[in-house]
């Protein structure tokens, strides 16, 4: 059975605002939160499959966005809820608990990072370029964990949840719709970046670099504008979940997320527009269930991403549609 | 006639028990690397569940694996869609700083078995949360104290680098009177000591005191072993538990460490545990095991007395404490943590298991630092 | 600081050096020949240590807790490269990762249902415990010098395997030149398993050396893991020689940054806040390290030029 992708998006985006209304009337909050953590989860994938679907550039590091997007949320709702003083050298303020305004900050401080990073690092590439980035992850996760004034590895609780203004975002299915529509917005944008100029030659500088090249595109710039729009969408994703669990920790760091997110993006087939969001959801239900049968339920998806990788490639978008790879 | 009054009050009671089931929830570390602590806190919890022969408390135990935003996630689902009364479980500070402060804010009672960060006995005290185990820095402090009744006038100290590290030097040089010959913080989770043994033995100190939990504390008493320096050590209980004891082996032979807890204290509750845990488990109970024990006793010493849903009543019924610890004495303190003697212990073989006695006390009556700071 | 302490350093630098090159060497060597990227070698490291752990245990010899070892992680690695990743060779980069990914969950928990979760015992045999008193009057653990003997030995019977053997021919041919080599009629097929169950071998004896001075647990091939990758990332990838210099590289950096960081720092801190600075300078160095080097050679080392 051969579906149109077309129809699979479709699908997974009705499914995705009928699954939390059900469950909001039939009153089982925690189906929100799950639904919550893997909509977060897919609009970091979102963030990383802009490097990794279209760029090519297999980044082993994209936790150190999620993370800083994450302790930007964490530093500025910690001044505002302990009334201290958050002094930057230029600039002094007594942090926010605003949502749009640490969802700025968070993007801004990951697109910086990412710029200076990229910078330095996209003249390698292939595995060096895995390397690479999670040499940088790692830095920063050691960084963090001995940074006693904002935790260290006890990390920081945020004790209520930010505000948006007009909601209540301590009710889950608010909090729900909010992170909803940005997954929207960041696919909406995902899908125009696709289709624009600059997508294509970025998509053209995947294939063969020199080619690029010689039709007077600058290669390296077209990754380093990749790079730092994928680190802010990352970023904004870590906002999002540091505010879903109220905490941060360095383990929005570590190596193990950074593995996580590229096999989201597997699991649900490379440089698809709804792979991330579909992997996101297939990994979070997945996670659920399995956890609850066994105490060895890694096993079990060790065994299942195994069949995945072996016999389905192209990810479930991939089985779906009869279409092995997104650039066919 | 008065007999079967009795017996119809009974199931009377009885039966409202068992409609009104308390429900709790129990999130700890079942699977990965530090499972070991976990199972051991379920498995004594659910021993004294067990043994109380009650079947109207309903235990639903989850899995963090370790890591906080699972623990976050785990505990939303408790209260969130399994509308717990009380939790319980966490073993490791980071993950209880997650869930602790949100779960007591949504009116959930929180037991901690294991972990006992200094913000949630100072500061972020909170009426719901009672504290089973310890404050993080007591056995530390013990050491500290035991370090001065043994005479050591020259410590070398040593701590992974993370907040329970930092506190736990800061722990030790609380009670300790001597002065230090060497203050250094490992990196987390470091397998190798060569260049810290190398330190110690310049540093001519008299005594060596560490904190290094898990697999860490493994192999540096290895290495320290094999080193030759002969400098005498003291650590916590955590490294010297009946879990990983037999992973260190003859290297921990003879070594003090401080703990509220030893299968040798002698009191009824804790010769009964001891042998009903190994008669049911095959093993015998760890440190760890003894706080799930005592964790779910204090649990049943409160709802004999009063219903979770009425709160005020159930709260002031775990703070009386009317349960027997294996530990012999134990109340609360304001902050509600434990006021309990901490003892020295020694490494010793028995037959083919190395095991610990007890050869001293280190802190008698002991509470904690913080308390001043609770506002309660 | 004395010169006593800080030869001891440097030995102890040397000695975490050449147990990373074992790991690193199988890495690089299954990288270089087969262009695979093996997340899972750090769980043959970990079988290597359990199997030691095991049959010392049962036998009472560390000798043959060795020998254990080193056929137990052969064995795994022969059996996985034979089921599944014989099918990644042609895979994408990306589908290696997520394979590997899925195996080291499957051998983590699948060691922890076998043995439990609590760690083993794994001591040092007697012969060879205790310290030894070097020239300069400094006292070394006789142990950890064996350690740095056996890894330059391996090295050594590495270097003589690649460069003077029939074997080695064809790894250096299969490095440069698939299709050729299977044209001369070699059972390539053969060949990656061989080399795979070497580089496993490999893996599974630094995880038994180490773990007699280490904690033998689950999940305790995970850090190791990262910092071969390190090492070889710093070498070339698949470069042995490369894995040798990275290895020592990363060792001594990271030894001597824990030990002279701090030190640096008391200079103009005061004591506490130095400890807890330069030590978490310290745990950033050698990522730094790999920073600074691709930077400046962004293959490596000894990588081939692009």
């Amino acid at each position: 059975m051969r579906v149109q992708e077309k129809t699979i998006n479709a699908l997974v985006v009705v499914g995705l605002m009928a699954l939390p209304l059900i469950a909001f009337v039939n009153d089982e909050p925690f189906t929100i939160t799950l639904a919550t953590r893997a909509v977060i989860l897919a609009i970091a994938a979102v963030g990383l499959n802009v490097i990794l679907g279209i760029g090519g550039l297999v980044s082993f590091g994209h936790a150190l966005f999620f993370g800083i997007g994450g302790y930007s949320m964490g530093i500025l709702a910690h001044h505002a809820q302990t009334y201290t003083a958050l002094d930057l050298g230029f600039l002094t303020t007594d942090g926010t608990k605003l949502m749009p305004v640490i969802w700025l900050v968070a993007m801004a401080v990951s697109a910086i990072v990412a710029y200076v990073i990229g910078l330095l690092i996209l003249r390698t590439s292939g595995v060096y370029f895995i390397m690479i980035t999670l040499a940088f992850a790692q830095m920063f996760y050691y960084f963090s964990i001995s940074w006693a004034k904002y935790g260290g590895e006890d990390g920081l609780s945020i004790y209520v949840r930010n505000d948006f203004p007009g909601l209540n975002t301590l009710i889950p299915i608010q909090f729900y719709a909010i992170c909803f529509i940005i997954l929207c917005i960041v696919l909406f944008l995902y899908a125009r970046l696709q289709a624009s100029p600059y997508g294509l030659a970025l998509n053209a500088n995947r294939q063969t670099e020199t080619r690029v090249e010689t039709v007077g595109l600058n290669s390296m710039k077209l990754k380093l504008v990749a790079f730092v729009i994928s680190g802010a969408i990352t970023g904004l994703a870590g906002a999002l979940f540091a505010d879903l669990n109220r905490f941060v920790s360095p383990t929005m760091f570590s190596w193990q997320l950074s593995g996580e997110l590229i096999v989201l993006i597997i699991i649900g087939g490379v440089g698809r527009l709804m792979g991330p969001v579909i992997g996101a959801c297939v990994f979070i239900t997945l996670e659920h269930f399995l956890g609850g049968l066994t105490d060895f339920w890694h096993i079990f998806l060790g065994l299942i991403l195994l069949c995945i990788v072996l016999f389905a490639r192209g990810g479930v978008v991939g089985v779906l549609t009869g279409k092995e790879g997104a650039h066919v | 006639m008065k007999k079967l009054l009795l017996a119809t009050a009974a199931t009377l009671l009885y039966a409202t028990a068992a409609i009104a089931e308390v429900k709790v929830g129990m999130i700890t570390t079942l699977s990965g690397g530090g499972a070991g602590l976990g199972i051991d806190v379920r498995d004594g919890f659910m021993l004294a569940i067990k043994q109380s022969g009650r079947d109207d408390i309903n235990v639903v135990i989850e899995d963090d694996q370790r890591k906080p935003e699972i623990a976050v996630q785990l505990s939303d689902k408790m209260i969130q869609s399994e509308r717990v009364d009380i939790m319980t479980g966490i073993i490791w500070s980071n993950l209880a700083m997650a869930v602790v402060p949100s779960a007591v804010n949504q009116d959930v009672f929180y037991l901690s078995p294991n972990a006992g960060p200094s913000p949630l006995a100072g500061p972020g005290c909170h009426k719901n949360y009672f504290n089973v185990a310890w404050q993080n820095d007591n056995l530390h402090e013990a050491a500290g104290a035991y370090a001065n009744g043994v005479n050591y006038k020259n410590s070398f100290i040593m701590a992974p680098n993370y907040p329970a590290g930092q506190d736990a030097l800061t722990g030790y040089k609380r009670f300790y009177e001597g002065k230090l010959s060497g203050e250094i913080f490992t990196q987390l989770g470091q397998t190798d000591y060569a260049a810290e043994i190398a330190q110690i033995r310049a540093s001519g100190a008299d005594s060596v005191y560490f904190f290094l939990p898990g697999g860490m504390g493994i192999s540096f008493l290895k290495q320290y072993a094999d080193s030759g320096v002969d400098t005498p050590v003291i650590g916590p209980a955590f490294s010297f538990d009946q879990g990983i004891l037999q992973a260190v082996g003859e290297a921990a032979l003879g070594v003090v460490n401080t703990s509220q807890w030893n299968k040798d204290i002698d009191n009824p509750t804790n010769s009964g545990f001891v042998d009903t845990f190994q008669a049911e488990y095959g093993r015998l109970p760890s440190l760890y095991a003894s706080q799930g024990f005592d964790t779910a006793n204090l649990l049943l010493s409160a709802l004999n007395v009063a219903e979770p849903s009425d709160a005020d009543a159930f709260r002031d019924a775990l703070r009386a404490a009317n349960f027997d610890s294996t530990r012999g004495d134990f109340s609360f303190g304001p902050n509600h943590h434990p006021v309990q003697t901490i003892y020295a212990r020694e490494v010793i073989k028995e037959g083919d298991v190395f095991t610990n006695k007890i050869i001293g006390t280190a802190l008698e009556n002991h509470s904690d630092a913080y308390a001043a700071d609770c506002k309660m | 600081m004395s010169t006593i302490l800080i030869i001891e350093q440097i030995l102890n630098g040397l000695q975490f050096g050449v147990m990373l090159f074992l790991m690193a060497a199988g890495l690089t060597l299954i990288f270089g020949v087969m262009g695979l990227i093996n997340l899972a070698h750090g769980s043959l490291y970990m079988v290597g240590a359990f199997a030691a752990a095991a049959v010392a245990g049962a036998t009472g010899s560390f000798l043959l807790g060795l020998i254990a070892a080193f056929v137990a992680a052969a064995l795994a690695g022969a059996i996985v490269e034979m089921v599944i990743i014989r099918r990644l060779y042609k895979a994408a980069h990306l589908d290696q990762v997520l394979a590997t990914f899925a195996l080291i969950l499957i051998f983590s928990e699948g060691t922890r249902w076998l043995f439990g979760s609590f760690p083993l015992f794994l001591n040092i045999p007697s012969a060879l415990s205790g310290p030894v008193t070097l020239p300069g009057g400094i006292q070394y653990s006789l142990y950890r010098l064996t350690l740095i003997a056996i890894g330059l030995a391996v090295g050594l019977g590495l270097w003589v395997l690649i460069e003077r053997t029939r074997i080695g021919v064809q790894i250096r041919a299969g490095k440069n030149d698939r299709e050729m080599i299977s044209a001369l009629g070699v059972d390539i097929g053969k060949l990656y398993t061989l080399i795979f169950a070497l580089g496993a071998a490999l893996a599974g004896l630094a995880g038994a050396l180490v773990g007699a001075i280490q904690s033998v647990q689950v999940g305790m091939g995970e850090p190791v893991l990262i910092l071969a990758f390190v090492v070889i990332v710093i070498g070339g990838i698949g470069s042995i020689r490369g894995a040798f210099v990275g290895a020592l590289l990363v060792g001594l950096t990271d030894t001597l940054g824990g030990v002279f960081l701090p030190e640096l720092f008391k200079l103009f801190m005061d004591n506490g806040a130095a400890q807890k600075s330069g030590s978490a300078l310290a745990s950033m160095g050698i990522y730094v390290l790999m920073g600074v080097v691709l930077i400046w050679r962004p293959t490596g080392l000894f990588g081939a030029r692009a």
